[in-house]
């Protein structure tokens, strides 16, 4: 009981705040770098926020093939190559998730919004999160990114992470 | 003949992506045997070496050579849906040569918007494109896939001049963690400049980087490697020139796939 009444107090605030149209918002900058290979596959990706205690809160993003092969292989049958995100999460989801699951991008800047109040975000019970973004490729590696950041955001803030080889630059912009 | 290709088509077809082709290997219970005994065999077409997640190989066109010359039969074959899996009882003293060959016509055309696509023998070939077959592309192919597995000492190999094949400096199945060796390439016998070659240790699931080696032949088709790790590795080398058998190809696309075992010091 204790513990989430004071967790509960910003999320009212917001709540007042929300009326006079002021939500937080999340804006990420996702890097898909170029790999020379004689067979580049789009990357699979999972994007979600993480608590202290690495659970999922949310899912925000999961990026993977929906092409079924001539085989019949399903684009599903890979998706536990995102280890982590397929023990914490994606094992117990129904693809395609709504407003979460789409497409493989590529190679390049890609840009996702969210705002507080709208899924897939929603509401964030105020506390310290992480960021995490995943990908795995086909006939490539595997790689996974944390940013750390705080909830309710006070101030416009940005943090970066650097991949080294299915990732490159993810950024993390907090609009309050 | 004709029987193999229509598998090999098959197989082929039934592949995530047909420009992109999978790995395929063979991979021996065992490659340094004491005594004489049976080895086991697993066999399928996958992204990630010795991990089944994808097809059975079709092993019709395999052999299993022994150190005399003569053929080994493989027995309890049995080809599942992820892998292809049979035995053979190595009797004799001296490495043994699984190899499988594979070589035909591979052509790719349009049909109106449709691409069309075909595998098989120069006759087969003539048949069955059209005549003024769009964008018509003909590649000849020519595939080796090796491994190796020795009772007692092992016993010199030799190559046969024909399609590209490998000599090491160290005997496949002599293979130590952290020694160099050094790899040359054949084509048709010749050693040969500009062969592509990568390497990928196994157990590829249980690491984030595959950390795959890539080489390239030098001016005398050598490459040295230093395998850091003991394990099973997967080689794949590749080399297009334009000695074709029939006029129908343009280019002949050589390809070599084999399975060493390297024990730790």
């Amino acid at each position: 009981m204790h513990k989430w009444v004071p967790a509960l107090i910003p999320t009212l605030v917001a709540g007042v705040f929300a009326n006079q149209a002021i939500a937080g918002e999340i804006n990420l900058k996702v890097n898909i770098p170029q790999i020379n290979t004689a067979e580049y596959h789009r990357p699979y990706v999972a994007i979600w926020i993480e608590k202290p205690d690495q659970s999922v809160e949310k899912n925000l993003a999961v990026w993977y093939s929906q092409k079924k092969a001539t085989n019949g292989d399903e684009g599903t049958k890979w998706l536990k190559d995102l280890r982590q995100w397929w023990r914490k999460s994606g094992r117990d989801q129904f693809m395609p998730l709504d407003g979460v699951s789409g497409a493989t991008r590529p190679v390049g800047e890609q840009t996702l919004n969210f705002t507080e109040g709208k899924e897939p975000l929603g509401t964030l019970p105020a506390g310290e999160y992480n960021l995490v973004v995943e990908a795995a490729r086909e006939k490539g590696n595997r790689e996974m990114i944390r940013i750390p950041f705080t909830w309710p955001v006070q101030k416009i803030d940005r943090a970066k992470g650097v991949g080294q080889q299915e990732l490159g630059d993810v950024i993390l912009e907090l609009k309050p | 003949m004709k029987h193999i290709f229509t598998l090999l088509s098959l197989a082929i077809s039934m592949s995530a992506s047909v420009a992109h082709a999978h790995g395929y290997w063979v991979v021996p219970s065992s490659t340094v045997l004491s005594s004489p005994q049976f080895v086991t065999f697993d066999a399928a077409v996958s992204n990630d070496p010795f991990q089944f997640n994808h097809r059975p190989l079709v092993v019709d066109s395999l052999s299993i050579i022994a150190p005399d010359g003569s053929k080994v039969l493989p027995v309890n074959l049995m080809k599942g849906e992820l892998r292809t899996v049979f035995d053979a009882k190595l009797e004799q003293k001296g490495t043994y040569r699984l190899e499988m060959l594979r070589s035909g016509f591979r052509a790719n055309w349009k049909e109106g918007d449709k691409a069309k696509r075909f595998m098989g023998t120069a006759e087969a070939l003539a048949k069955e494109v059209p005549d003024g077959a769009k964008e018509l592309q003909v590649t000849e192919t020519v595939n080796r896939l090796e491994t190796f597995v020795t009772v007692g000492a092992p016993t010199t190999l030799k190559t046969t001049g024909k399609g590209l094949e490998l000599v090491m400096s160290t005997h496949p199945n002599d293979l130590v963690a952290g020694e160099p060796v050094e790899f040359e390439f054949l084509v048709d016998g010749q050693p040969t400049e500009g062969i592509e070659v990568v390497m990928i240790r196994g157990q590829t699931r249980y690491r984030n980087n595959k950390e795959e080696q890539k080489y390239k032949t030098d001016k005398d088709g050598k490459i040295s490697v230093t395998l850091p790790e003991a394990g099973l590795y997967w080689l794949d080398a590749d080399f297009t020139d334009n000695n074709v058998s029939s006029k129908l190809a343009k280019e002949r696309a050589l390809a070599y796939v084999l399975t060493l075992e390297v024990l730790p010091q």
